[in-house]
């Protein structure tokens, strides 16, 4: 009998990689489009069936209950934003953006992409979830430098370099990570696999782990954009091609966010060790001042919801650092919605963008009266990201913010503060945005409008009512956080 | 472990340390770009070293891959690639030479401080090489920050590889370190292609205040 | 019997370095020449200059004060101290306990510090660009040779110049990569100190190049004839400091016979030698630096003493 789990598990990496190479070499420019559509909707179907079939863990990969539900909110939203991208890249090369060759690059890259995050996510072992992040890091990079102007060039590198620096730290992280588990474990893969250091994450020497951790949480949290090491992240989400935008706040934040989850859940298995919470209480809290105050300063759409991305990065890990199983419940609640919204807010921008021919918005006004559906879906994704109820938003920053009162009080003050300060922000550049009279370009919109409000209504619909089955789910990953 | 192997493990690492100190004062590209290639054929001989007394022969492709890679391709690339741009030859500095060296004395200093006494429990060898890598990273780390050049950038990049390289081995019996090693190869060896292909011929710090503004995305 | 023996080696190493020191100058003269393919001053030239000089009469400014009498003196006084301490050709003497590294560093240090008043002393505009500019070698020069002294003393356990040249002959040793560089480092600063291409040329008398030159412009006679002496042996010193320290075969004990010290000499004589012809051949091929640029050389003496001490500690803490 073929074990199927494994099997699925071979698909959700195999997919990816193989239509990469295919879509490389594969040279009608129309059809490329469509066939990463295919490709993301059938990693999305093995991803899915792993609800019902678990393999067991190998030395390499593993499918817990941590990551399963990342998987399969990566490879969904990866196929919602093919089915967007499909339609706004060839509206791309039509008006000569794009040429064909960077099309077929364009696509190629955007599999890999995928490999290399659904590969961090299942791994198992620690150096492979970094070559993972490595190679994920590297696809980004190139496809944020896609249209090679000297803004977009100089995107990329600054992301390259502090990507680069990112990796290189956590790398460090890992090698120390290693050392205190083989002193317990022995040398060799085991001293690696996750399933391996969770169990026996008591014995390892305390001082080593705090080291390691500093380390992988300044590494992994570049990746994250927590500030201060956050420099690449408005940039990269302004320069490169819109899908890529919301791959990367949708999916890729989220990915290194795990990453530190994992070793995070490592430490707290240790009682010898530092507590992880103050160091990701702090680094949260400043990423959520500073970008809801930065807000006000940005005049590029998509600048101001790169910081937007990084505020509610920073909600993400102050949730997590300060712990218990409430906090933790509300920020895993919020990656998954943030992913949702985020992505469904930059499919908005894409086609504002596209319509309107620019992306300062000071040019762009009045869309819901040119554009009723492109301007209310607008509407619709500012109130959810910003956390206006019924959205599902609103629910997880309630909960955050009551159980961080319940504990330290100043701290919840300082992020409602940072929350109000965004909320005003965003508040006044929708206005502007979506409502008064129309002026500029006003060309149709090509790009499909179905995966933007498809997120939308996820999100709207889980915000008034989540399914007792994925509420179970999330409190048991939420005591398993620590 | 007998006294003559601990000697010349902790000459290299010692050595490489020094390497890295050559690596920060050095103010010419072409000089940069030699002293990178002795960077990368001290950390090879200090990896083929470990490979010898740590009886792990797969380390020896690791020696191998920074030997090629590192102390060859890369510094002749980088050679053409500048000679074809037209590159500045002198590398700007952010503070001077002086204070940057005090600065990387502060940091051999404290990686030493900080992982010798972490690693109490691990043998010789394995915490001196520790606290040296962590040195040469830093070091690499100080260098990408005080300098205004992408070359330079890329090669300051690229001495951390080089710790981080020395740490891997350090750490005994750690599997995966020729797939890591050569993950970091392929990295860096995409980014100097494509420096070249995208002509990037400096970072793009300029003191016209009008042309800051206009890569700043508008403003913020 | 034995306290009459040992002082008379004692006495027997500080004639001997007396001796040597002009020899040296004139040697290491001959081979510059001879690698400029020139004829170059006979070897015992330096001596005939030295006993011209002491008949010649002395010229004093007028607002000459006494520092500048004095000066000379003292300068040959803790030189030739210095230079008699450091073991030549046997370890142990009888003033060996006090014969510090420490002591040693502090005794030229005073010695510069009284050339440097003294070229300050008569207001001239030489005078004080040669004490400025020796003062700013110094203030670099000094922590650097400390560094070395800390990293040899570290790993000696002891400052003592005999100890220390005791541990290097002895088996302990091993391949350290902190020797390495104090061996390099001293070096550097034994160029500086000597004022030695590539820190200063010995022959020049142009005002932009000059450092003790210019300090020394002033004099004549017998007071230049003292200090011409001082500075062979202060260069004499730094031979024998390396000798010892880094290259110890053939240094005889304390104690040990005739031929034994016999040994000690002939090896001592060998590797001035040696040494003498490094210097010609480095001197030759190396351009003088500019003043400014001194600092960046003695920096990276000082960055490697450093260097070698930190490297060292670590290698001792594990």
């Amino acid at each position: 009998m073929i074990e199927t789990g494994p099997l699925l598990v071979m698909a959700i990496l195999f997919v990816p990689l193989g239509s990469a190479a295919l879509l490389a070499l594969f040279p009608d420019g129309r059809l490329t489009g469509q066939l990463n559509t295919l490709a993301s909707f059938f990693t999305l179907l093995a991803s899915a069936s792993l609800f019902r079939i678990r393999p067991d863990p190998s030395q390499f990969l593993i499918v817990d209950d941590v990551n399963i539900v990342f998987i399969v909110l990566n490879t969904f939203v990866a196929f919602t934003t093919s089915v967007f991208s499909a339609s706004y890249i060839a509206h791309e090369v039509e008006t000569g953006r794009l040429t064909p060759t960077y099309l077929r690059f364009y696509h190629a890259m955007y599999q890999t992409l995928m490999f290399a995050m659904n590969l961090a996510l299942l791994a198992n072992n620690v150096g492979l979830m970094w070559v993972a992040v490595e190679l994920a890091t590297l696809t980004t990079v190139l496809m944020v430098g896609l249209y090679r102007t000297p803004a977009a060039l100089e995107a990329a590198w600054k992301y390259f370099i502090l990507g680069s620096v990112g990796i290189a730290l956590a790398l460090f992280g890992t090698i120390m990570v290693y050392l205190a588990a083989s002193a317990v474990v022995g040398e060799g893969l085991n001293a690696m696999a996750w399933n391996v250091l969770v169990r026996h994450a008591d014995a390892f020497d305390p001082h080593l782990l705090n080291l390691a951790f500093v380390f992988l949480l300044l590494g992994y949290g570049t990746k994250v954009g927590l500030v201060p090491l956050h420099a690449w992240l408005p940039d990269a989400h302004a320069e490169g091609p819109t899908p890529i935008s919301a791959v990367l706040s949708g999916l890729l934040l989220n990915v290194a966010l795990f990453a530190v989850l994992r070793f995070k859940m490592v430490m707290s298995a240790n009682s010898g060790a530092l507590a992880p919470g103050p160091l990701m209480v702090t680094l949260g809290l400043l990423s959520v001042l500073y970008a809801a105050f930065m807000l006000y300063r940005c005049h590029d759409i998509k600048r101001m919801f790169a910081y937007s991305s990084i505020e509610h990065m920073g909600i993400i890990t102050f949730a997590f650092g300060m712990g218990g199983a409430l906090a933790n419940f509300a920020g895993l609640l919020h990656m998954t919605y943030h992913s949702l919204t985020k992505s469904a807010i930059f499919f908005s921008v894409g086609h504002i963008a596209q319509v309107k021919g620019t992306q300062n918005m000071a040019e762009i006004r009045g869309l819901t009266v040119s554009h009723p559906l492109l301007g209310w879906g607008l509407v619709l994704g500012a109130m959810a990201i910003v956390g206006l109820p019924p959205m599902g938003i609103f629910m997880t920053e309630f909960l955050i913010i009551t159980s961080t009162f319940a504990r330290q009080p100043v701290l919840a003050v300082a992020l409602v503060i940072g929350l109000l300060v965004a909320l005003g922000a965003l508040l006044l550049r929708l206005n502007g945005l979506a409502f008064g009279a129309p002026h500029g370009k006003e060309a149709p919109s090509q790009a499909s409008f179905v995966p933007m409000f498809a997120h939308l209504t996820l999100v709207l619909a889980a915000g008034i009512y989540l399914p007792p089955a994925l509420v179970n789910w999330f409190q048991h990953v939420a005591r398993l956080l620590g | 472990m007998d006294h003559l192997s601990l000697d010349v493990a902790h000459m290299f690492a010692g050595g490489l340390v020094l390497v890295s100190f050559m690596l920060l004062y050095q103010d010419r590209m072409f000089g940069l770009l030699n002293i990178f290639a002795l960077h990368a054929v001290v950390v090879s001989l200090s990896v083929a070293w470990q490979a010898y007394i740590q009886f792990a022969p797969h380390l020896y492709i690791t020696a191998a891959i920074a030997l090629v890679v590192k102390a060859i391709i890369i510094p002749v690339a980088l050679h053409r690639i500048i000679v074809r741009l037209g590159i500045h030859r002198t590398i700007e500095t952010v503070g001077g030479i002086g204070l940057t060296m005090l600065a990387g004395i502060g940091l051999v200093a404290l990686s030493i401080m900080v992982m010798l006494p972490i690693t109490a429990e691990a043998g010789t060898l394995t915490r001196e090489d520790l606290a040296f890598s962590l040195a040469v990273i830093l070091l690499g780390l100080l260098m990408m920050i005080s300098r205004r050049n992408a070359i330079s950038q890329i090669i300051g990049f690229m001495s951390i590889e080089n710790g981080l390289i020395l740490a891997a081995t350090a750490a005994k019996g750690m599997p995966l370190v020729v797939e890591i090693s050569v993950a970091f190869s392929i990295l860096v060896a995409l980014t100097v292609i494509g420096i070249f292909l995208f002509r990037i011929r400096e970072r793009f710090d300029t003191v016209d205040v009008y042309e800051l503004e206009r890569f700043r995305g508008g403003h913020p | 019997m034995a306290l009459i023996y040992d002082l008379f080696v004692q006495v027997a190493q500080l004639l001997l370095v007396l001796a040597l020191a002009p020899l040296l100058t004139g040697y290491i003269r001959k081979i510059k020449a001879n690698l400029l393919r020139r004829q170059g001053p006979p070897l015992l030239q330096p001596y005939r200059d030295l006993l011209k000089l002491i008949r010649k009469e002395v010229v004093l400014a007028e607002n000459a004060s006494w520092i500048f009498r004095v000066a000379p003196y003292l300068v040959f006084a803790t030189t030739l101290i210095a230079a008699s301490l450091v073991p030549t050709f046997a370890t142990g003497l009888v003033f060996s306990s006090a014969a510090d590294l420490i002591a040693i560093v502090a005794l030229l240090g005073s010695a510069r510090f009284i050339l440097a008043l003294a070229g300050l002393d008569v207001g001239t505009s030489f005078g004080g660009i040669g004490s400025s500019r020796e003062m700013m070698i110094a203030s670099l020069a000094e922590p650097a040779m400390l560094m070395i002294v800390f990293t040899l003393s570290l790993l000696a356990g002891s400052t003592q110049l005999s100890s220390v040249s005791a541990f290097m002959q002895g088996p302990d040793v091993g391949l350290r990569v902190s020797l390495g560089m104090a061996l390099v480092a001293l070096i550097m600063v034994a160029v500086a100190e000597n004022a030695r291409i590539p820190v200063d040329n010995p022959a020049t008398h142009l005002e932009l190049t000059m450092i003790h030159e210019a300090m020394i412009l002033e004099y004549s006679g017998r007071h230049l004839a003292v200090i011409e002496a001082a500075a062979s042996l202060k260069l004499l010193l730094y031979f024998s400091l390396i000798a010892c320290l880094f290259a110890p075969w053939g240094i005889a004990t304390a104690g040990q016979g005739v031929v034994a010290m016999a040994i000690g000499v002939a090896s001592y004589i060998a590797k001035l030698a040696a040494g003498g012809l490094l210097l010609a051949v480095f001197e030759t091929g190396t351009a003088k630096m500019r003043v400014f640029r001194v600092s960046d050389f003695l920096g990276a003496a000082l960055m490697l003493g450093l260097l070698a001490a930190l490297l060292l500690f670590v290698s001792r803490s594990v």
